[in-house]
């Protein structure tokens, strides 16, 4: 297992709901600092596979190899994955009845068996990172859209995660609120992490992806590095893709 | 305490109304030492009538919290487990169990309960059916979305429960579960049919020996609203301590 190469592999990982075929043998390797930005027109299967390499979903088959452990049916390989990935979510899914600090503690204590003081420093040190240290005392509902998100980047980031995983984490902001959010995202790349992204946002995925994955119907049509796939995309169903979400 | 003067407008009513009935009141007024008698036997019901109803009510809504959670797994036959309890639970009327528990359980089991603990028992039992269906509506009220990202910070399903879910589902059944205290506080009187010597138990003897059922039953009316005006009272602080606005965001 420890000679396969990349931190995330999947080998041929299909999933279907109630029919509907989602995944269709996806396969996709990422190595350990590699920023993948995967699009494609909705319901292309791009939010269910990386909801599948933290086992938000189940695959019906193939592999998910995640930092050398394979997701199955073992729940303690599950959460062991799952301390090793961080996500953020389109909706932010912040606890609303904790402040943002508890926000933050709550996992780095249970799940890692952090004392409080050394949760909170850590707590407070991303929350310098993405910029709202003066925010930790409040309930996220006092925060608006785009630092509720940057709250949940933090809150993945306290458990120090190997890789992180986005879910179209700017899909549900208001425009002006983007920015602050990519700003954070990029700021990331730029450190090092491995990064999967799902996003519409293709300045983003020009400025930090290595490898832009194109998806359409369950499948990877396309993958490319970025300046190639902007450029001059292979197939068919990626210019019509782009042509629609730059034409604007 | 709007209520009370509305109550005791009501009674002025009907004793205008009926105007063959002579009032007596004396019977519970602290005015004569029997007046003072009178008040001091009703209100000896008092200490059991509220132990009962609290210790049904603790018992009761965790024994239905804990009912509740096969009600939201994933495996079907916890879900049925929780299906199965709560048809038959619920189906039985209170009395009835309250007396199948006082009678029944010494001689199915063995087991013999003084009327307090068979009190208790039945209540709790009778109750926990509808708590475990409030509970497991304010956790269903919980956005998958909470779930998923305890999940995927990799809590424990005890620890995504205990400080992600279970919290903001507290907050939504506050109101249901204080209903259920007064309903609780108000059943706890049927107790008085195996003998314990609670509110109404102390009326119904007071009634043989002065013979003012009005006057006593009236006043007992009395004692159940002053205690359920105190629990709606309690919930609405703890609501608002607990902020219950706090979920929705």
């Amino acid at each position: 297992m420890s000679g396969e190469t990349g931190i995330v592999l999947v080998e041929r990982v299909s999933k279907s709901f109630d029919g509907f075929r989602a995944l269709d043998e996806v396969s996709l390797a990422v190595r350990p600092g590699e920023r993948v930005v995967i699009c494609g027109p909705s319901g292309s299967g791009k939010s269910t596979l990386i909801r599948c390499i933290n086992r938000l979903e189940r695959h019906d088959s193939g592999r998910i190899v995640v930092d050398g452990v394979e997701l199955g049916k073992d729940p303690r390989a599950i959460r062991a994955v799952r301390r090793e990935v961080g996500m953020v979510f389109q909706q932010f899914n912040l606890f609303p009845h904790l402040t943002v600090l508890e926000n933050l503690t709550l996992a780095p204590r249970r799940a890692r068996g952090l004392p409080a003081a050394e949760a909170r420093a850590t707590a407070m040190h991303y929350l310098e990172r993405v910029h709202i240290p003066e925010q930790a005392g409040k309930y996220p509902r006092q925060l608006s859209g785009g630092q509720q998100q940057r709250v949940a980047i933090a809150r993945a980031l306290c458990m120090k995660p190997k890789v992180m995983l986005f879910d179209e984490p700017t899909s549900a902001l208001d425009p002006e609120m983007i920015k602050e959010v990519l700003d954070v995202m990029v700021e990331l790349a730029m450190e090092g992490m491995t990064m999967l992204v799902v996003t519409h946002e293709m300045g983003f995925a020009q400025r930090v992806a290595d490898r832009v994955v194109f998806m359409d119907q369950g499948q990877v049509e396309e993958t490319a590095a970025p300046a190639q796939f902007f450029a001059e995309p292979a197939s068919e169903r990626a210019r019509l893709f782009l042509g629609r979400v730059l034409g604007h | 305490m709007r209520s009370l003067r509305i109550l005791a407008l009501c009674l002025l009513l009907a004793a205008c109304g009926s105007s063959t009935y002579s009032w007596g009141w004396y019977v519970v007024l602290p005015t004569t030492q029997q007046g003072t008698d009178n008040l001091r036997f009703l209100l000896s019901g008092l200490g059991w009538t509220v132990s009962v109803s609290l210790l049904a009510m603790l018992i009761s809504v965790l024994l239905g919290l804990l009912v509740a959670l096969p009600g939201i797994s994933e495996r079907r036959w916890l879900r049925l487990l929780n299906r199965g309890y709560v048809e038959i639970v619920r189906a039985v009327p209170v009395l009835v169990m309250l007396l199948w528990v006082y009678y029944g359980l010494p001689v199915v089991l063995g087991i013999s309960l003084d009327a307090f603990a068979a009190a208790v028992l039945a209540l709790a039992l009778s109750d926990s059916a509808f708590e475990a269906e409030i509970f497991r509506g304010g956790i269903q009220s919980v956005a998958r979305g909470q779930h998923e990202a305890a999940e995927a910070l990799g809590l424990s399903w005890t620890d995504k429960m205990r400080y992600v879910v279970l919290p903001q589902a507290l907050r939504r059944v506050l109101p249901p579960l204080g209903n259920q205290f007064a309903y609780m506080l108000k059943m706890s009187a049927l107790a008085s049919v195996i003998g314990l010597t609670e509110l109404t138990r102390r009326a119904n003897e007071l009634v043989v020996n002065v013979y003012r059922p009005l006057e006593i039953y009236s006043f007992l009316v009395l004692e159940y609203l002053v205690l359920i005006l105190l629990v709606s009272w309690l919930v609405r602080r703890v609501e608002r301590r607990l902020g219950s606005d706090e979920s929705r965001a």
